[in-house]
């Protein structure tokens, strides 16, 4: 199996955290990047990566274990756009906005996911099913309009397809 | 595996490993880059799998996984080797085909051949390809060769070599000397000359330094890297390590952007390869030199591709670009010179060393030696990654390789370099691409995007696209681009939206000058590029949208309206159907119309009507509905 899927998998088995153990799971992390303050994006991606989102007391815990200060983890939080201080959908659907695809047409599969889900950008829908958001480039243009569900890819998708890529996702 | 500890030892390493591969049996290669994926190559993999398993084939045939060849538009793709028969649009069904035929009894099929859409003239192999028949790829072509995640495959192709060759035969100053010689310019866009970088590097002071691998090409419309990253990650490691070793640098960094996992993935894996052998780590090859090199993710932030930004990232900071009084090549990485090179510019290393200057400098222009690797997408019919020597021209490129504009419409402008880049329209058609060339007309190289624009993309909608795009990615930090960029971005939605007035033309070009001169980084300097080329080359368009506020191309939503035209309407209802507000009436047997006031101008209509009966109309008066009954239309195939 690729790597590719190995990782839509997981993506579909996040599990709620459970704070009373974010500083074990943090110490995890911590420890296999061996205290490196310069691994602080490193870390908080994979904390992203596992639990979809970086809760107040996760990166109070990085803050303390790697003994940088709050305020630095919190600028690399809020700057950078794979992490989310909001708790995300179970699905990440994700239309690239680059410009090979807005010139076959992204704009229109943007607005159409938007009115299907019935939220706007970087919103989440009200039952946690999907959270939309745009990428600039997903890296296969020769295929756009591109989106991306969890990871997976979608090539040259057409408004009247969207409802169908969505529904796969339960 | 064992440890290897002398050029000898590779050598006789990779002996056995060709050998194998002489008695080698037939070898199915799949591709399983991001491109063939997202068609379902996986899905072929495994039928194709599953198929040898059923017919007992195992044991004879070998089945690889492989990087991008380029074509991804039509993958999923497999070649099968020795024969070199190539495969395109494979699906899981044609498995059973694809064993029973080509493997055993050694005959092609037909239908999964590449067929030339304009002559109908089948291809067997990659070179009768017209995409591929005018490139030349010595940086892509192993792509199809190798298992990513083998580094037996590379070594049994000549990898290390160059390495070997650079450790025992030159001195670092020799090896910087080739790469002048060879007249490498940096790839990631400023075609900055890597030897004399890499010298600089070399004679600043310090006993510390660091060469960095910029993976994140941020450019939209881009791929180039994440393609040669995904498909053969040992080229660019072994360039970074024959850089360490010219330029005196323990320590190495690949930086990969977020968005490129399997990228992150592949080179995460090499690394550990290299080091098992003994390629990489202390004493390489038992040459006393040591070397280490380490992964790092970006996290989402286009501005980071900035050399200083990305420095900073490494440094686990915000990766924010900082005034560069002093050369990050001498005061990079905490401080300590650090070179970075693009992913290319990497790659190119090895085969330069192995092949000589004389070699590299044969391909290519003058100025700009080498070839040059472009995303060729957008509007033409064969989009894909090419591998051109530079000087071709952007005709060859666009109409021999890319094969014409989609849907046989009319080309209007081709953009390069991404956001830093410019639009180049159809007087400049047969330029020859190269570093010089492109700055010439205003645009730039950058990391090789080239996006193609027909008749139907608008040239002010598409520079706005841009200004939209550097105002959510600017840092922020200096006022001239983060100011800049929003009343520009005001100003070109106000133009969009048929609100414009003649004077914005000024103020634009006045904001342009300002960016240029006084912005921080090279986001800010080079942002107002598209606007200023827009302006320069569409003058006419930009007209229209200020005094008739009419868009020609009809893509600006505010001044377009759909109508749908009653003679060609068949009343299938399809329109009907896909419309999200009921903006459309009519009924099974009864024409259909639009009211305009319920209709947001979200075009699903357009895209499903199947007769061209919806038009969009701009700057026109939409015609009155057909009176309710006066033109029954019998469904076709109706009695
Ligand atoms: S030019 Fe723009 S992106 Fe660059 S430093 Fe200034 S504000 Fe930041
Ligand atoms: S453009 Fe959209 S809203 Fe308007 S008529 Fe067509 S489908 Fe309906
Ligand atoms: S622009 Fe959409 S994938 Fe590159
Ligand atoms: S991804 Fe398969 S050919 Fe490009």
């Amino acid at each position: 199996m690729s790597s590719l899927q190995l990782e839509r998998v997981k993506a579909h088995e996040r599990r709620p955290i459970r704070l009373q153990g974010v500083a074990a799971i943090v110490n995890r992390i911590v420890e296999e990047y061996g205290y490196d303050k310069s691994m602080l994006i490193q870390v908080l991606l994979r904390l992203q990566k596992s639990f979809s989102w970086l809760p107040m007391e996760m990166l109070l815990e990085v803050s303390k274990q790697l003994k940088v200060p709050l305020s630095q983890v919190y600028q690399i939080a809020t700057f950078y756009k794979a992490f989310s201080l909001t708790p995300r959908g179970r699905h990440l659907v994700r239309v690239c906005m680059g410009t090979a695809c807005k010139v076959r047409g992204a704009t229109n599969i943007l607005e159409k996911i938007q009115r299907v889900l019935k939220i706007e950008r970087d919103e989440t829908t009200p039952d946690g099913r999907f959270t939309l958001e745009t990428i600039n480039c997903a890296g296969c243009c020769a295929l756009g309009p591109v989106i991306t569900v969890d990871g997976e890819y979608h090539g040259n998708v057409k408004t009247h397809n969207v409802e169908k890529i969505l529904e796969q996702y339960r | 595996m064992k440890r290897i500890d002398s050029p000898e030892d590779l050598e006789k390493l990779r002996r056995k490993l060709r050998s194998k591969k002489k008695t080698d049996k037939t070898t199915i290669s799949v591709c399983v880059s991001t491109g063939c994926v997202a068609l379902g190559s996986i899905k072929v993999l495994e039928a194709i799998k599953a198929e040898l398993e059923r017919q007992g084939l195992v044991e004879t045939v070998n089945v690889k996984e492989t990087g991008c060849l380029g074509f991804c538009e039509q993958g999923p793709r497999l070649s099968i080797h020795p024969k070199e028969i190539c495969y395109f649009k494979v699906k899981p069904e044609d498995a059973q085909e694809i064993v029973s035929k080509t493997v055993i009894k050694g005959e092609v099929v037909e239908r999964l051949l590449y067929k030339d859409p304009a002559t109908g003239k089948v291809a067997r192999r990659l070179d009768e390809i017209p995409f591929y028949r005018h490139q030349v790829r010595p940086l892509l072509a192993n792509n199809e060769r190798i298992d990513p995640k083998s580094i037996n495959d590379y070594i049994a192709l000549g990898g290390y070599e160059a390495l070997a060759k650079a450790l025992f035969k030159m001195t670092p100053e020799d090896v910087i000397e080739e790469i002048k010689r060879a007249n490498l310019r940096g790839r990631g866009g400023g075609g900055f000359p890597t030897g004399i970088k890499w010298e600089t590097t070399r004679k600043a002071p310090g006993h510390l330094k660091y060469v960095i691998v910029n993976c994140d090409e941020g450019d939209p419309g881009a791929f180039m890297d994440r393609s040669l990253m995904e498909g053969n990650p040992h080229s660019v490691l072994e360039g970074l390590i024959i850089g360490g070793y010219a330029i005196g640098a323990g320590e190495g960094f690949v930086y990969v952007r977020e968005e490129y996992p399997l990228a992150a993935e592949n080179i995460t894996n090499a690394i550990r390869q290299a080091e098992e052998y003994g390629l990489l780590g202390e004493n390489i090859l038992g040459s006393g030199f040591n070397f280490k090199v380490r992964v790092h993710r970006g996290a989402g932030a286009f501005v980071s591709g900035e050399s200083s930004a990305l420095m900073n990232a490494i440094e686990g900071c915000i990766g924010e670009p900082r005034p560069k009084y002093v050369h990050t090549a001498v005061k990079g990485v905490w401080g300590r010179p650090s070179c970075l090179n693009n992913v290319k510019t990497w790659a190119n290393i090895p085969l330069i060393i192995l092949n000589g200057a004389e070699w590299f400098r044969k391909i290519g222009t003058e100025g700009s030696s080498g070839t040059a690797i472009f995303s060729l997408v957008g509007k033409v019919n064969n989009t894909g990654l090419v591998e051109v020597p530079m000087g071709i021209t952007l005709r060859d490129l666009i109409y021999k390789i890319g094969g014409g504009i989609k849907d046989g419409k009319k080309f209007k402008a081709v953009q390069t370099g991404g956001p830093s880049g410019g639009f180049i329209p159809e007087q400049y058609l047969n330029l020859p691409v190269d570093f010089d060339e492109l700055n010439r007309v205003g645009s730039m190289m950058g990391s090789g995007g080239m996006v193609v624009m027909d008749e139907d993309t608008c040239m002010v909608d598409a520079a706005r696209f841009f200004i939209d795009f550097l105002l959510e990615e600017s840092c922020g930090k200096c006022i001239p681009c983060r100011e800049g960029l929003r009343v520009l971005s005001r100003i070109l939605n106000d133009i969009c939206e048929g609100k414009g007035v003649e004077e914005d033309v000024m103020i634009v070009e006045e904001i342009a000058e300002t960016m240029r001169d006084a912005s921080l980084c090279a986001l800010g300097t080079t942002a107002a590029n598209p606007v200023l080329t827009s302006l320069k080359y569409f003058r006419d368009e930009w007209d229209q949208h200020l005094k008739a506020k009419r868009c020609p191309a009809k893509a600006c939503k505010a001044l377009v309206n759909y109508y749908i035209e009653p003679e060609k309407c068949q009343a299938c209802q399809l329109c009907r159907r896909e419309c999200p507000t009921g903006a459309i009436l009519g009924g099974v047997e009864q024409v259909h119309w639009i009211e305009q006031d319920k209709c947001v101008k979200c075009g699903s209509c357009y895209e499903a009507c199947r007769f061209n009966a919806i038009v969009k109309l701009s700057g026109e008066p939409i015609p009155p509905p057909p009176p309710e009954g006066t033109k029954p239309v019998r469904r076709r195939g109706g009695r």
